[in-house]
């Protein structure tokens, strides 16, 4: 009998994908976290965006800049919650112990959560602009509802590390409070809410350092807005999900020392 | 080193803070030995898994698992285990967790096989927030061998089950055991230990102070105890002469514990003393354990 091999440790795509699906199934299953996510989106477009849908902002429709909007503050809001809140939840309870005392691989813990986040997401996405379409809030093409729905999926990276640092600083209960302190006020500084040209100048000026307004900025430019160059909104959310990782990963090792060492 | 060797410690210690959890221990454990730690809460048990599995790092020596680090995937491949107070995330059902945990394994054990071994059919689509303590720990314990492991680590795998679910749960581990697998788990029952181990070490103040299979250690304490009803007409005088170690009263039943039994009989005879229900039996794992350690928590 071989003591080197990895013939018994499983594969590592199968067991990112059986992770993903409980992840999601624990995310669906909180009425707390699902409910409110997908349905907060489609409330506020229903409430800030359908009664002025064709009257236009920016040079595009006021529709479908704010299903823009609010499907940014979807991603972000899934990929926040479904990080901070189950990593934490993990730290607590001690399944984190459990599962390092399997073969499963930390990739597999990671992977999992991320494809878990990026589905709800998804989800999230596509009730929102369901909602839109049938209320005739909007009338895109499908390109451009798919180039909206990519994009904001692949933005959505520096609020899963963020999430990620939040479940790995903070406890179970405070961590959805400092997740709300986070998002809420990011959101609105970012012109998620309320749209940018109606901001003051300060928020304007200083939006530029929240990743909140780059994921904006990527989504305003996917249904025809003026917006900074995607190239520049890329690179800011780039630099943002690295610096957001190295917190997260300070915390990790940090906690790996206590609990591990 | 010896390929069979599960568990190897060589000076192996761990130090919290100030605390001596682990005193240097040097010990292996082959394959296919049911091997129980019995101690006192707080007597390092714990500590003694989470090195062997590569949970704690040793502040000394050096703990491997299957001849590697017990940090490596591949030697926690072949390992199933059960740690105490771990929780999983309570909105998913027991199939699903099942899954996952046979996800980390490339040969693991079918899912009815698994649920059927942990005596969990009837719960398999139950939300894990409605199981029981018991039903839990039968969780655990699924999740422990849904790999199919060589080696099982359980820590204090019986704690909220009832009297019932204990004894087949320990059955399974006979079955397991003679199936070839090691198993090492910890306990402060000593009637656990000796219903399933072959071998038992006692550990106490982070010290091992006993090693051995169940019949040595209860040789090792050479007491027999002499047990009859109708204490009534014993008075203290009656026993004080005779090779006696120490006497119990219960439920008007007296229990005496001696080196001698033969004499401590001759003696109670002689003084026309009625003996009703006479027993003498060898004592038990509990009196040389008891004698063993500072005693507390252990029963």
């Amino acid at each position: 009998m071989s003591t080197t091999g990895w013939e018994r440790v499983g594969p590592l795509w199968p067991s990112i994908l059986a992770t993903a699906r409980c992840e999601f199934m624990r995310l669906y299953r909180i009425p707390g976290f699902s409910i409110p996510i997908i349905a907060f989106p489609v409330m506020f477009y229903a409430l800030f965006g359908l009664p002025w849908a064709r009257q236009h902002i920016n040079g595009v429709d006021v529709g479908d800049y704010l299903l823009a909007s609010f499907g940014t503050y979807a991603v972000i809001t899934v990929a926040l919650f479904a990080f901070g809140v189950t990593v934490s939840n993990d730290r607590a309870s001690k399944t984190t112990l459990l599962m390092r005392a399997t073969p499963m691989s930390p990739l597999a813990y990671l992977g999992g959560k991320i494809i878990a986040t990026l589905f709800f997401s998804f989800v999230a996405i596509v009730a929102l602009i369901a909602f839109a379409f049938v209320t005739h809030g909007v009338d895109f093409e499908p390109l451009t509802w798919l180039g909206l729905t990519l994009r904001l999926l692949v933005g959505v990276f520096p609020f899963i590390t963020l999430g990620f640092a939040v479940g790995y600083l903070a406890g179970p209960n405070s961590a959805i409070a400092i997740l709300q302190l986070i998002n809420l006020p990011m959101s609105f500084a970012s012109g998620l809410f309320v749209a940018m040209p109606n901001m003051p100048a300060y928020v304007r000026s200083s939006a530029t350092f929240l990743p909140a307004f780059h994921l904006g900025e990527l989504a305003w430019g996917a249904i025809g807005a003026p917006v900074e160059p995607a190239f520049v909104s890329i690179a800011w959310l780039g630099g943002f999900t690295v610096v957001f990782a190295v917190i997260a990963l300070r915390a990790y090792y940090r906690e790996e020392t206590k609990t591990f060492g | 080193m010896a390929v069979d060797s599960v568990v190897t410690m060589h000076g192996a210690a761990k130090q919290f803070g100030g605390v001596r959890a682990l005193l240097p221990t040097d010990l292996a454990i082959a394959s296919g030995e049911i091997v129980a730690l019995l101690g006192p809460n707080g007597a390092g048990k714990t500590t003694f898994i989470s090195l062997a599995l590569g949970l704690r790092t040793p502040t000394a020596g050096t703990a491997r698992l299957f001849g590697l680090d017990p940090r490596d995937r591949r030697a926690r491949s072949r390992c199933g285990v059960m740690l105490q107070e771990t929780g999983v995330p309570e909105y998913l059902r027991v199939y699903e967790i099942v899954d996952m945990f046979r996800s980390f394994y490339r040969t693991p054990l079918p899912r009815p096989e698994v649920l059927s071994i942990a005596g969990l059919e009837e719960k398999t689509e139950a939300a894990i927030h409605t199981l029981s303590g018991g039903q839990r720990q039968r969780l655990y314990f699924a999740l422990a061998i849904c790999g199919d492991p060589e080696a099982l680590f359980l820590d204090e795998p019986t704690v909220g089950m009832d009297v019932e679910t204990r004894r087949r749960f320990w059955s399974r581990l006979r079955d397991l055991g003679s199936a070839g697998r090691t198993v090492l788990l910890t306990t402060h029952y000593i009637e656990e230990a000796d219903a399933i181990a072959s071998r038992i070490i006692v550990i106490d103040k982070g010290r091992i102070i006993a090693d051995a299979p169940p019949r040595v250690l209860k040789d090792r304490v050479e007491l027999k105890r002499v047990s009859f009803d109708g204490a009534t007409a014993l008075r203290d005088e009656d026993v004080a002469s005779l090779p006696v170690r120490r006497v119990e009263h219960e439920n008007g039943r007296t229990s005496i514990y001696t080196v001698d039994p033969q004499a401590v009989l001759r003696g109670l005879f002689s003084r026309n003393i009625d003996l009703e229900n006479l027993e003498v039996v060898g004592a038990s794992l509990e009196d040389a354990v008891v004698g063993m350690t500072s005693g507390a928590d252990v029963r």
